[in-house]
């Protein structure tokens, strides 16, 4: 699979903010517009953004695969009960959303990204909100997306072999339960991997292990701690 | 630096389930094993360590320090590794994951470059660095979430479980690699090969232990228990 950093485009250049803004705009537009062959151009302008950052077709329809079932269930169930014309809509809309989105996410460094949305939530710290933590939850939502819709295709697969059809609750209520399971295991994962960090975003004096040995090379750090008892 | 952990008189209850009942130990070889049919104890004896669960009475202390008190101090000397890799990466990208340990230190970017170049490079993950985290092998996920304890520079590291989720080749991979590391490990395992070259192996049953020597005695021991 070809992977960030391989490729490189001016798109992958812009500053990440901007393309939060028009991302948070264009899923604003997708929403609000109802005709068929605006959400049919956008769709395919969507598709010009992938091919100008150099993203192979076949990246492309990953970011899809996992939720194509629903595209066509969602499609199915408008198409039957209301009309055909209002599934290509609401197909279309999911796709180009879900596109725009992994688009970003493909052509920028998360902690870019994540600088963004933690500037972009500063003004709101007064109103008790930490940029740190909302900058953290966002990078675990890009983390983990791939992860529960991995454990959504096995649990498929599993119900499947067992002859159950695609039932969207038979599948709902396994995943809850394995990704709440999963999410304690996260949180715990973040209190043992960062123990130099409060989430505050604030940073502290180094501890002796971080400082640099003068005489060594620059990779090489002393590894004595003879720091005194930390108050925590 | 070596570390002392010391479990002195630990009980865990959850709710009415009392799960390690009674509990004194002193750790300070540098390779222990930790074994146990399953529902034993063992993870949860290995998460008092660095204080991700305190003792319901008793108390742990690592170098002297309470786990119920100083937590942050004590997962700076003891970092742990998950039984499931997948549940430890929190970044999306390879190189960003293992710079999360780093979070809230004062370091110049060269030299959290350096760290982070130097953790990969040791486990064979440079080449892998801006690759998404989600499409590494199973044993590379693991070697990944070493990487991002070692990071942080701990004394000492506890395994849960770490190779029980692994094929057979990257089982021993990973298995090669606890076996030559310079730090401290605590390892809970159903490895037993792995556990030959140890100082000492621990034996938990039904939330005791049932024994404590060197490794050949523990494990026949062990091996005994569970026929
Ligand atoms: N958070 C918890 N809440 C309730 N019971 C728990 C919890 N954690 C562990 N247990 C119970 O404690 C016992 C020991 O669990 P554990 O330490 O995970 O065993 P092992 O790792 O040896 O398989 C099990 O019976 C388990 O169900
Ligand atoms: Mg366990």
């Amino acid at each position: 699979m070809r992977s960030r950093g391989e490729i490189s485009s001016f798109l992958h250049e812009l500053p990440a903010a901007a393309k939060l803004l028009v991302l948070a705009g264009a899923g604003t537009g997708l929403v609000l517009v109802g005709s068929l062959p605006v959400l049919a151009g956008a769709f395919l302008a969507t598709l010009l953004l992938y091919w100008l950052a150099g993203i192979s077709r076949r990246q492309a329809f990953q970011q899809l695969r996992p939720l194509l079932w629903l595209l066509v269930l969602l499609f199915i169930v408008q198409g039957v009960w209301q009309s055909w014309e209002l599934g290509a809509l609401v197909v279309l809309r999911i796709s180009t959303l879900i596109l725009l989105a992994a688009f970003v996410t493909l052509t920028t460094r998360t902690d870019a990204l994540i600088a963004a949305v933690e500037s972009a939530l500063t003004p709101f710290r007064r109103f008790g909100v930490n940029p740190a933590k909302v900058g953290l939850a966002f990078s675990l939502a890009l983390r983990f997306i791939p992860v529960i819709a991995q454990q959504a295709n096995d649990i498929r697969d599993a119900q499947r072999a067992r002859g159950l059809g695609a039932n969207p609750v038979a599948l709902a209520l396994p995943l809850i339960v394995r990704t709440l399971r999963m999410a304690s295991d996260v949180a715990d994962a973040i209190d043992a991997r960062s123990p130099y960090s409060d989430h505050s975003g604030d940073e502290g004096e180094l501890p002796p292990r971080f400082v640099l040995q003068p005489n060594t090379s620059n990779a090489r750090m002393s590894c004595n701690d003879a720091e005194p008892q930390l108050k925590t | 630096m070596m570390t002392t952990i010391e479990i002195r008189a630990v009980h865990q209850r959850f709710e009415t389930f009392e799960a390690l009942k009674g509990i004194d130990l002193t750790l300070n070889e540098k390779r222990i094993g930790i074994v146990g049919s399953n529902g034993s104890g063992k993870s949860t004896f290995a998460r008092l360590l660095n204080g991700l669960l305190i003792p319901t009475s008793g108390q742990v202390l690592v170098d002297g320090l309470d786990t119920a008190k100083s937590g942050k101090a004590v997962r700076r000397k003891v970092g742990f590794v998950f039984q499931n890799p997948d549940n430890q990466i929190v970044f999306p990208i390879v190189e960003e994951d293992v710079a999360f340990g780093l979070k809230g230190l004062k370091l110049p970017a060269a030299q959290r470059g350096a760290l982070v170049e130097e953790v990969l490079d040791r486990y064979g993950l440079g080449p892998f660095r801006s690759h998404p985290s989600h499409t590494l092998s199973g044993g590379q996920k693991q070697l990944l979430a070493l990487a991002g304890v070692l990071i942080t520079r701990p004394d000492c590291v506890v395994f849960d479980e770490p190779t029980t989720l692994l094929d057979l080749r990257n089982a021993r991979r990973v298995a090669k690699v606890i076996a030559e590391m310079e730090e401290t490990v605590i390892v809970v395992t159903h490895d037993l090969p792995l556990l030959q070259s140890f100082d000492r192996v621990i034996v938990f049953d039904q939330g005791r232990v049932i024994a404590d020597d060197e490794p050949n005695s523990a494990l026949a021991r062990y091996v005994e228990r569970m026929q």
